[in-house]
């Protein structure tokens, strides 16, 4: 099946172009066609990992060279799919979570005239993806990169007619192509160091390569994967692409998608690792990212843009351990994993309360949901125990290995990484207990006009399904490090390193502050009344409330100079360049002007001035003489 | 000298008449003081042993090519004066300048020269013009008369006035005269029968007035048509005696 | 020599013409004395090299000149013809 691979990529962009092209006639059952092109994926990347699991020895997977892409001089780029190990797994994430969303997006999108688009999109979300992991070089994975980023802007403008909703499309879409500047600056410095962009060349010879090349090819790498993962300072565009369907949300702003920078600095890995300087830097990013969403989490009352605030917060902790080197690139793809199904499922859960409460995503209306929509309850509460990091469920395992890891190091690094990842865990806690307690408890805040009422079964069991793969997962594929030994080919094995601190006591903290933060949580949202009104809150709350100001500041620094830049470069050009210009042809026409007394059309002075030269020319020949 | 002598009537002959070029008004004096100097270059060329060129420049030049000149000038007015003041600023005082440095600047480079004089006595006789022409220069000859075709031809091109009208016969004429209104008849003779028939007399109807048609309208414009009353009086006394009655 | 000398006299009258004489027909008969001046400078100098040459060039001349007299009078008829004029400061379309 691994060899097939690439079916898993066509079928679903034919799938995409069909339902595209198909017409109003396709109408009735064009998301069947797209259901069934997710699930022929699931199934081709199921039986490529079935395959690869049956392969013994250092390096399973195969590199698939479909054909000569571009047949440069000195750039010769093939199309070529890369099955190993860390491609496999997140084919089976997309893949899987995919088809789930897939399916639980027909009941959701039931009474949406353009679902056959939505269905479209989808798919062709799937095979960019599929693509972006696949791929074998960086040029390629770009043309995946930039696919997602396509699908992604399709569907958080899916709703276009809402004026909003189509800026933050926009905005999504623009702070993406700031991260792609990173990708393809990162590209050019590999074709000038290494003379190729694919991963086999490039990483063959990376460790020869200067710590100051890698330094700035990691660095701009970082800011690719900024620009898609939505980190610090690259990270306003997540929130407001909750403006798309939350199926959206759940497949592409949660699960997977988001996830692309984490896959492309854990898959960059031969680089980072030559440089510490830019690890570092990534590490940092990670830990400013995962406090910053998670005070952001703490604050907000739509129940999506706490979600996304966590997403934000959750991929910190994935940057972080994938900053750590060898010792947490295991971990981050396997905090991605569980993260992808605990967060879908919990996605998927607002999604069913939205679709209760008609739509309502304000948790201040909401409440006490636990008895009417008990499916949901449970299947995300489970998702909540998860994302705390409780034993003994998913996220715990992968959770806890990144705080554990980012306590190992000398010197300052894992004090203050360490401490982070701690007070992130808490401040998690907090904030997702917030959320579900708002959500599914305390007393009804609803107005009368909202009945609520269970999602239908189509709905609900990609939900149940989810939550166990939340409940379970994380124990599965932790017991005796198999994920981990499975990604060893990919990145590397990891010495053991002893934390600073002993990892008993780690755990111990860690556990402590969360069950610190969900008590909190509820004293304040499970058992006291919750104002249906936001109070106006302290500094900080505001602060938080509004995304750290994320968009003030973007147009404090960014915008306005680069708009008084841009001014003052248009002046400059009317005024110097323009004017340089326009003098200089002012001067010539005036010159024109001048010389245009001498054809005063009177053939008499022409005749004159032919008898002055040759005089001239004359007196000139005789005094030569 | 002979020579000298002729040198210095040739001289006079050919440059106080072609100062008529600069200062002279009427184009005809001017026309006819370049004849007077193309005479003067023919006995120039006579006295330089080039009598074969000294008859070809009367013939052509003074014969044919002042000729057409003048034919021209009558072609388009004779009586085209033209006003010496200049229009052109600064013109008159440039062109007569570089002219004048033009003539200096000959002469002083003529005087610095110093050739030999190889006088051989080799008379240009038209026999040895001839055998030159037809053998060594027999291509520039024929170059020359395709030229001369040419430019008959295009003086032919250029005079030409294509007719943009069909034209109308004689018969279409009359008739248009009569739609007109003009009197089918012929008009009136001038003259006075029997008595006096030039052309500058108008004619008189039976009761003795003058009929003004009868005489060209171009004589009544220069003034020079009789008005034919002596002859009335004489008609009226037959006692007194005409003028032209001999 | 003189002779040169007094070709060169009637090449700058003849050139004077042609620069300050207003009527076309006089202005060409100016371009015809310098056609004769230097006529008459290549018979002095077939003279004074006892060579036939000069004579044939000056004949050639000659007809060149009969040929630019025909070409050049027809222009100025059909001047006559399309502006009643032969001012050669006239024609001014070419003005700046």
């Amino acid at each position: 099946m691994q060899s097939l691979i690439w079916l898993a990529i066509a079928i679903p962009l034919a799938s995409a172009a069909f339902l595209l092209l198909a017409g109003k006639r396709a109408d009735a059952w064009g998301h069947w066609v797209g259901v069934a092109a997710s699930s022929v994926a699931f199934l081709v990347g199921a039986g490529a990992l079935l395959e690869m699991l049956g392969e013994s020895g250092d390096h399973p997977g195969m590199t698939l060279t479909l054909w000569e892409f571009i047949p440069g001089g000195d750039l010769n780029v093939d199309v070529g799919l890369l099955v190993d190990p860390l491609s496999i797994t997140f084919v089976m994430l997309i893949t899987f979570v995919g088809t789930l969303i897939h399916f639980y997006s027909v009941a959701y999108m039931e009474h949406d005239v353009a679902r056959r688009r939505f269905f479209a999109y989808l798919n062709l979300f799937i095979a960019a993806m599929l693509l972006l992991v696949l791929a074998d070089s960086f040029l390629l994975l770009f043309f995946g990169w930039e696919g997602v980023g396509l699908a992604s802007y399709l569907l958080i403008g899916f709703w276009n007619q809402k004026n909003e909703y189509a800026t933050a499309a926009n905005k999504a879409f623009v702070v993406n192509r700031i991260g792609d500047i990173g990708l393809i600056v990162a590209m050019g410095m590999m074709f000038a160091a290494f003379g190729a962009v694919d991963f086999e060349t490039v990483f063959a010879q990376a460790p020869e390569a200067s710590t100051a090349t890698l330094t700035a090819i990691g660095l701009a790498l970082l800011l690719a994967a900024c620009g898609k993962s939505a980190q610090f300072p690259l990270q306003s565009w997540l929130g407001d692409a909750m403006a798309g369907p939350t199926p959206v949300s759940a497949l592409i702003h949660a699960a997977t998608m988001v996830t692309a920078g984490v896959y492309l600095i854990v898959r960059s890995a031969p680089i980072f690792n030559g440089a510490p300087d830019a690890q570092l830097v990534v590490a940092v990013v990670g830990a400013i990212t995962l406090l910053l969403g998670a005070f952001i989490g703490m604050a907000k009352d739509d129940i999506k843009k706490a979600l996304a605030a966590s997403t934000m917060s959750q991929i910190g902790y994935m940057m972080l351990a994938a900053g750590l080197g060898p010792i947490g690139y295991a971990f981050a793809i396997f905090h991605l994993v569980t993260h992808g199904f605990f967060k879908a499922g919990m996605f998927l859960g607002a999604g069913s309360v939205m679709h209760a409460m008609n739509d309502g995503v304000d948790m201040r209306r909401y409440g006490a949901l636990r008895g009417v929509m008990t499916i949901t309850w449970v299947t995300f509460g489970l998702g909540w125990l998860a994302i705390l990091g409780v034993p003994p469920f998913s996220g715990y395992w992968s959770k806890d290995k990144i705080i554990e890891a980012a306590f190992v190091g000398d010197g300052w690094q894992p004090w203050v990484l360490g401490g982070a990842a701690l007070v992130g865990a808490g401040l998690t806690a907090f904030y997702m207990s917030r959320l579900f307690f708002m959500t599914f408890h305390g007393k009804a805040r609803w107005n009368d006009e909202v009945h609520p009422h269970e999602s239908p079964l189509l709905m609900t069991v990609p939900m149940m399904i989810l939550a166990v793969g939340s409940a379970f997962l994380g124990l599965f594929l932790a017991s005796g490090d198999r994920f981990a030994h499975f990604l060893e080919p990919v990145t590397g094995h990891a010495e053991h390193h002893d934390p600073v601190i002993p990892i008993p006591l780690i755990i111990g903290l860690t556990l402590a502050l969360v069950i610190l933060g969900a008590v909190i949580a509820w004293l304040k949202y499970g058992r006291a009344d919750v104002p249906e009104e936001a109070p106006a809150g302290s500094l900080a709350t505001i602060t938080a409330r509004n995304d750290f100001f994320q968009d003030s500041v973007n147009r404090a620094v960014f915008q306005r100079p680069g708009q008084h830049l841009t001014r003052t470069l248009v002046y400059g050009d009317a005024a110097i360049i323009d004017g340089a210009v326009n003098k200089q042809a002012r001067g010539w026409a005036r010159l024109g002007e001048g010389s245009r007394k001498f054809q005063n059309g009177q053939v008499r002075s022409y005749a004159l001035t032919m008898l002055v030269g040759v005089v001239v020319i004359a007196l000139v020949i005789v005094m030569g003489a | 000298m002979v020579n000298e002598v002729l040198f210095w009537i040739v001289a006079f002959l050919t440059v106080i008449p072609s100062l008529a070029l600069l200062f002279a008004k009427r184009p005809v004096h001017i026309a006819m003081s370049i004849v007077t100097v193309m005479v003067g270059l023919a006995a120039a060329y006579v006295g330089l042993g080039a009598p074969f060129l000294g008859v070809v420049q009367i013939v052509v030049y003074t014969g044919a090519v002042m000729m057409m000149f003048l034919f021209v000038l009558m072609l388009v007015g004779v009586d085209q004066r033209e006003d010496l003041k200049e229009t052109i600023k600064g013109q008159k005082w440039i062109g007569f300048a570089g002219s004048i440095g033009l003539a200096i600047l000959l002469i002083a480079v003529i005087g610095k020269v110093t050739m030999e004089p190889r006088i051989t006595g080799v008379e240009g006789n038209p026999e040895e013009i001839a055998l030159q022409l037809f053998s060594e220069y027999v291509l520039v000859m024929e170059v020359l008369g395709f030229l001369l075709i040419t430019a008959a031809v295009g003086a032919l091109v250029l005079t030409h006035v294509p007719r943009l009208t069909p034209r109308r016969t004689q018969v279409e004429l009359a008739e248009a005269r009569v739609l007109a209104g003009a009197n089918p008849v012929n008009k009136p003779m001038p003259g006075v029968y029997a008595r006096h028939n030039a052309l500058d007399v108008p004619a008189l109807d039976p009761e003795g007035n003058v009929i003004e048609d009868s005489v060209s309208r171009v004589l009544e414009i220069r003034h020079q048509t009789q008005d034919g009353a002596e002859f009335r009086a004489h008609l009226e006394n037959p006692e007194q005696k005409g003028g032209d009655d001999k | 020599m003189n002779y040169v000398i007094l070709a060169a006299i009637l090449f700058s009258i003849g050139s004077a013409a042609v620069l300050l004489r207003r009527n076309a027909i006089v202005a060409f008969m100016g371009v015809e004395l310098m056609l004769n001046a230097a006529n008459l400078a290549l018979v002095a100098f077939s003279r004074m090299f006892g060579e036939l040459d000069g004579q044939i060039m000056a004949f050639f001349v000659m007809v060149v000149a009969a040929a630019e007299v025909v070409v050049g009078l027809a222009i100025i008829i059909a001047l006559f013809r399309a502006r009643q004029t032969i001012s050669l400061d006239e024609p001014a379309e070419l003005k700046g």
